[in-house]
């Protein structure tokens, strides 16, 4: 019996050695896009902003919609998203103190070669999108509440087309909560909404010979970068609606007094500061550069 | 604790409202489950029979084997049968791929060797005077098998109903072969996990708690039917 305390004194030492070591290196918690991860720009970034201020980030990687969820209950410390009119709800409804302006890259419409509905080369995604429903080809959404998702709706409502829209009910804390979610009407055939990541969406979108809504660093992934690459081509791209603009956000202390908000604000200065913007503005893969900076604070003094 | 009561007024609400979409991945749900647990058994009861009754070299190996599938991680079935089944695969050409095919397909697999494993015990639990008395009355051995399969019933329907469990919750074949696809592929844990995804935490419960009345209703049936058979 005594032997059997001491031995858990020694485990619970040991432990609480380790929280102290863990403890010395600040770890920040932050949520984001699936994009930032998948396209390997966080490998680039995290480290060089480790070795600059000793901060620690653990990326949990999400859709838009989720990701600012994990910031509304307090489970993360930052959020790095893209969805503009989102990102400033979030800010007024008092969840976030300040929203910086990181970086921003495109989204491009991706489909099959033989191109059934005969898109490619459009420089106007809405007119593309009415060809696709037109021809009734195959369309995978995200259908994920992500920022990719929310900018395929307003694309599909830029089209003029009959959407159908379906309300689910929720209760929360007593009250009724309406969620409305939208999709093209009549579209019972060829969208598939499956609720997945970017990555997940091309590879469905390529087994079925559909095309797909997806930014450009994603696909550039998928495409070039991967060993069994996505017969996908780029079919349309370079409208202005296709802009894709990524934004930070620490979570307030004022509603959740247990954030690392001093943390989160060392972070979100060090991703607009030359340095972070000069990483963000290098990337690139297999040549090609994937997210333009868009801080307009750099200047040289 | 308020989070699960506005889970379970939730579920009820949308169980009253009757909702299309609703009705569609339980629909998806119960198709794909009861169609793998149908094959499953039917490979499976026999499999199970054939290791209780017949003697040969390497047995207990083989008995072992099914025992370790039982671990079989959905991922691991849903990856292989996804290698076979892609558009580059050697069954490509059939588009089977994010069909419901597919995720019975992976399903299947997944559970023979529960059908088989607990169909095993279930006639392994039977007193051997069972069978050495059809064998004395002059049954052939496979007139004996299906008298002890009669007696142990009710452990083989316990077998199929474990089955049918294991696959109405399960998540991975679902999601890597189903693909999740809104009114094809979507089924309940697939939808649950998505909800999660998009952090709608209520209504993801709330669509566990309408699983969990299916597989009562399904297990309830079950159980009317084996009271039937024993009077």
């Amino acid at each position: 019996m005594k032997s059997f305390v001491t031995a858990m004194l020694c485990v619970l030492m040991l432990f609480s050695a380790f929280s102290v070591a863990w403890a010395q290196n600040p770890v920040l918690v932050m949520s984001t896009t699936t994009s930032t991860q998948a396209s390997g720009l966080l490998d680039v970034l995290l480290p060089e902003l480790e070795k600059d201020t000793g901060i620690k980030v653990k990326v949990i990687a999400k859709g838009t919609g989720a990701a600012l969820k994990d910031g509304m209950d307090g489970n993360v410390d930052v959020v790095f998203v893209h969805a503009k009119e989102r990102e400033h709800e979030f800010v007024q409804q008092g969840y976030g103190t300040m929203r910086f302006a990181v970086m921003h890259n495109d989204f491009v419409i991706v489909g099959p070669p033989a191109d059934p509905a005969k898109i490619a080369g459009s420089k106007n995604a809405a007119d593309s999108l009415k060809k696709i429903a037109a021809s009734a080809s195959p369309f995978i959404s995200r259908g994920d509440d992500s920022g990719t998702h929310i900018m395929e709706l307003d694309l599909w409502k830029s089209t003029g087309l009959p959407m159908d829209s379906k309300v689910t009910s929720t209760t929360q804390s007593g009250k009724q909560v309406d969620k409305v979610s939208i999709s093209p009407a009549d579209a019972a055939k060829w969208y598939f909404s499956i609720g997945q990541g970017m990555g997940k969406t091309l590879i469905f979108a390529d087994e079925k010979r559909g095309y797909a809504l997806t930014d450009r660093g994603t696909y550039i992934k998928y495409k070039y970068g991967s060993d069994t690459p996505v017969d996908l081509e780029i079919l349309c791209e370079d409208d202005p609606v296709l802009h894709n603009i990524y934004g930070v956000i620490p979570v307030n202390p004022a509603k959740h007094p247990h954030v690392k908000h001093d943390l989160a604000m060392q972070f979100c200065q060090w991703l607009v500061s030359p340095k972070g913007q000069a990483l963000i503005n290098g990337y690139q893969l297999v040549g090609k550069q994937l997210f333009f900076p868009d801080a307009i604070t750099i200047q040289t003094p | 604790m308020g989070f699960f009561w506005d889970s379970l007024v939730s579920a009820i609400n949308l169980l009253l409202a009757a909702d299309s979409e609703l009705i569609h991945i339980v629909g998806v749900s119960l198709t794909v489950s009861s169609s793998s647990t149908l094959l499953a058994s039917l490979a499976g009861i026999p499999l199970g029979l054939f290791l209780g009754f017949v003697n040969f070299l390497g047995k207990r190996v083989v008995i072992t084997l099914f025992q370790t599938l039982l671990a079989l991680p959905t991922v691991v079935v849903g990856l292989f049968v996804y290698v076979f089944i892609s558009r580059r695969g050697i069954f490509g050409p059939f588009d089977l791929l994010y069909t419901k095919t597919a995720i019975v397909i992976g399903q299947t697999i997944l559970i023979i060797p529960v059908v088989t494993v607990l169909t095993l015990a279930a006639i392994s639990r039977m007193d051997r005077r069972y069978k050495d008395t059809a064998l004395t009355l002059g049954a052939g051995p496979f007139t004996t098998a299906r008298a002890v399969a009669w007696e142990a019933r009710f452990g083989i329907m316990a077998a199929v109903a474990a089955a049918f469990g294991r696959v109405i919750a399960e998540v991975g074949i679902s999601m890597m072969l189903g693909g999740n696809a809104k009114g094809f592929t979507r089924t309940m844990p697939t939808a649950m996990a998505l909800e999660y995804d998009k952090g709608e935490f209520v209504l993801s419960i709330a669509l566990g708690i309408i699983l969990l009345a299916l597989a009562l209703g399904v297990n309830g049936f079950l159980q009317f039917f084996q009271g039937r058979a024993r009077q």
